[in-house]
């Protein structure tokens, strides 16, 4: 069953090292649905959070192509694993007339999220948490009318 | 050593501390500096070849037919992207080369400067790893590892870019390392002792058990591990055009090559067996046919060093990732003696009813397989067999009767045309005391025909054989199998005055063929010898490997001769056409 599955690749932190990673998965036919990178605690580590959608097989297949890449030392997919704190960071810019903006307020306030900027017309609002959280605040937010929205992509740290 | 030291100085130190002594290559702005080096450095010998592409492809001969690193030396720009060819034929069959290429200064890059091409982004999908030198602090390190990764694990491909300015630049206190640190790259080469066990087991107990061996056996130096290991259990022996010469082709249990030009009895004994043990193979489309068929009956060991080929194509139930040599002789040491069965009488059968064929006797043109056959018996035992890419490759892959490992060069992964020529110079100068023979057809030796130049000039040993059919023959051949005959731009004889359409059976068709190749053998030098009748096959041959030095014969061959057996594209094996059915 072909489904999203959360990566992490703890790499050396040296030029090109994403567009390596980057380009081998796209090479074995697979697209990439979000991606963060940055260097570590260590400077000379580099650790990458990306998602792509397949099966256990295919993405099996690309984590041991990813593990022959010289420059990484360690692929994980930790899709089915329990043991990892998942964070996303979502700004939201929701349409907010005078009549909409206390149901808006409440969801704010349930959701733990908070106000970056309001106008006559518009509320930023910014939100982090598990994934499927962001998710749920999206879908909360739709019927008023969203403008735009950003979502960070998924980063993983072990418990 | 001296206490400032040039770029240029720092590539030259390494080649000595890694035991390079020949190097291939085509000087340009931006490596002058290294080559300026190379001009003092009398224990180092460049080969000057005629083009890059020739350049890479004479590396990559010497590495396979050597076991050495390949090295290849290019400026940048058109230089560098003239070697793409080569790195990629390279990366395909795990040889083990270093290119280094020159760049623009490193203040020009990203300016599009003259000569500019990002070299490491093109060769990043066909090389096993590459660098940009960016700081001469980095030079020495990039150069040990960039060998360190070439001839490790599974070999393969380095490219390392050089900016000109990195090549003139100092570096004070200087001393080539002596170690390497990769924490992402530690190659397994022991095998895991409890999957040798079980693999050990599963021998003892099958009933059609069958050895597939591959590259991997070439690579890893474990020709008589695999000759052991099959005179012990008399398990019958299919391998891949890349495995073939690691065990000889007139042994008992050698079924041959399997695939879609492979022979009957190794299909079927891939498609019958009920242990296939496959070793150093990566189970490409070109022997498996239709995946979904292939070897169903079968419980699969695999024996590679590379853990991504396992279970890459096929399901594998006992993987063991190793290299070959150690995880054969662990296994052999387990293994349990097993005598011959129905299974060996069997196969036999297969292979007495369904021969590899042809027939010359009855035919007044010459037969591309005649041609091969006979050089068994007439070459030396050691010879090297050098192919390009076609229906002459399959002729030698079939006919030719490989004894040692590392006697057959072919481009198998990627296909190459134009690999054959430089690939034998290359071969001939890293064996300068064997006979390399070079099988080619008319189409795959003009792609780089150029190098007729760097053959003469260096007088290497290389017999040059043109199967001339004016075709380009396996493209033709799918067109008279599949494609209803219509002969779309596979005539190399075609001209401007033939007809729009023609499926080869035209009355008019143009008598003489463009180049003339015994013309262009002399113009470069070259004893050229043009045969057209089957008697004079033999003598010539035997001619030709009298002497030392190069010479060019062109056999005027049938022209519409197919290579059989096939098993056409996305078929099962036993879908296998023996012979022509029309």
């Amino acid at each position: 069953m072909q489904e999203k599955h959360s990566i992490v690749v703890t790499a050396i932190n040296k030029p090109g090292v994403l567009a390596r990673i980057s380009s081998l998965i796209t090479q074995r036919g697979y697209n990439i649905e979000n991606v963060i990178g940055t260097a570590t605690e260590d400077p000379n580590i580099y650790k990458l959070n990306f998602g792509i959608r397949g099966t256990d097989e295919q993405i099996e297949k690309i984590v041991k192509q990813l593990n022959k890449l010289i420059d990484v030392i360690k692929v994980e997919d930790i899709s089915h694993k329990k043991n990892f704190i998942i964070r996303e960071y979502l700004v939201i810019k929701v349409r907010a007339t005078n009549s909409k903006r206390t149901d808006i307020f409440e969801l704010i306030d349930v959701f733990r999220a908070k106000i970056l900027d309001v106008s006559k017309t518009w509320i930023t609002i910014e939100l982090s948490g598990p994934p499927r959280k962001i998710s749920r605040f999206i879908e909360l937010l739709l019927p008023f009318g969203i403008q735009q929205y950003i979502r960070s992509g998924e980063i993983a740290l072990r418990e | 050593m001296e206490k400032e030291i040039t770029g240029a100085k720092i590539v030259i130190d390494a080649f000595r501390n890694e035991g390079v002594d020949r190097i291939f290559g085509y000087p340009g702005g931006a490596v002058i500096p290294i080559f300026d080096e190379l001009y003092n450095a009398t224990d180092i010998k460049v080969i000057l070849t005629r083009h890059e592409q020739g350049a890479v492809h004479a590396a990559d001969g010497y590495a396979r037919s050597t076991g050495k690193v390949g090295v290849v030396i290019v400026t940048s720009g058109p230089g560098a992207t003239n070697t793409i060819t080569g790195i990629a034929t390279a990366k395909m069959d795990s040889v083990p080369l270093i290119v280094i290429s020159g760049q623009v200064k490193t203040g020009l890059i990203g300016s599009d400067s003259f000569q500019e091409t990002d070299m490491v982004g093109l060769t990043r999908p066909i090389t096993k790893h590459n660098y940009l030198v960016n700081h001469i602090e980095e030079l020495p390190h990039i150069l040990k590892e960039a060998f360190y990764i070439a001839r490790t694990g599974r070999p393969g491909p380095v490219a390392i870019d050089i900016p000109v300015d990195i090549s003139v630049a100092k570096l004070k206190d200087y001393k080539y390392p002596d170690s390497v640190n990769l924490p992402g790259y530690k190659p397994v080469y022991e095998g895991n002792v409890k999957q040798i066990k079980k693999a050990a087991d599963e021998i003892s107990k099958a009933e059609r058990p069958l050895l597939y061996i591959g590259g991997g056996i070439v690579m890893s130096n474990a020709h008589q591990e695999v000759r052991e290991l099959a005179k012990r259990t008399n398990i019958p022996v299919v391998s891949t055009l890349m495995g073939l010469g690691s065990f000889e082709s007139n042994h008992k249990l050698f079924l041959g090559m399997p695939g879609m030009h492979g022979t009957y009895a190794a299909n079927h004994a891939l498609m019958e067996c009920d242990l296939l043990i496959a070793v150093g193979v990566r189970f490409d489309d070109r022997v498996t046919g239709n995946l979904k068929t292939f070897a169903t009956k079968a419980t699969v060991i695999h024996i590679d060093i590379d853990p991504a080929e396992i279970g890459k194509n096929v399901k594998v139930h006992i993987p063991i990732v190793g290299d070959a040599k150690k995880v054969l002789t662990k296994l052999i040491e387990y293994v349990k003696p097993r005598q011959r069965s129905n299974w060996n009488d069997n196969v036999e059968a297969w292979k007495r009813e369904y021969p590899l064929k042809y027939n010359q006797k009855e035919k007044r043109e010459i037969l591309p397989q005649y041609v091969i056959d006979s050089l068994n018996g007439i070459v030396p035992e050691d010879t090297i067999i050098v192919t390009d890419v076609g229906q002459h490759q399959m002729w030698a892959a079939q006919y030719y009767k490989y004894k040692y490992p590392k006697t057959l060069l072919t481009s198998g992964g990627l296909g190459t045309m134009g690999y054959g020529l430089p690939a034998a110079i290359g071969a001939a100068i890293g064996n300068p005391d064997k006979t390399v023979i070079l099988i080619s057809g008319d189409g795959s030796i003009q792609m780089n025909i150029q190098e007729l130049a760097t053959a003469h000039l260096n007088c290497v040993n290389v017999k040059i054989l043109i199967m001339n059919n004016a075709y380009l023959g396996m493209v033709r051949q799918w067109q008279d199998l599949f494609w209803d005959r219509r002969y779309s731009s596979t005539c190399l004889k075609r001209n401007i005055n033939c007809p729009d359409v023609c499926d080869g059976s035209h009355k008019k068709c143009p008598e003489y063929y463009c180049p003339d190749f015994i013309k262009l053998a002399d113009s470069y030098y070259i004893k050229g010898y043009r045969v057209e009748n089957p008697d004079d096959v033999v003598p010539t041959l035997k001619e030709i490997v009298s002497f030392k030095g190069p010479a060019l014969v062109e056999f005027a061959v049938h022209r519409e001769e197919n290579v059989f057996p096939m098993v056409p594209a996305g078929k099962s094996l036993n879908e296998i056409l023996v012979d022509d059915w029309r």
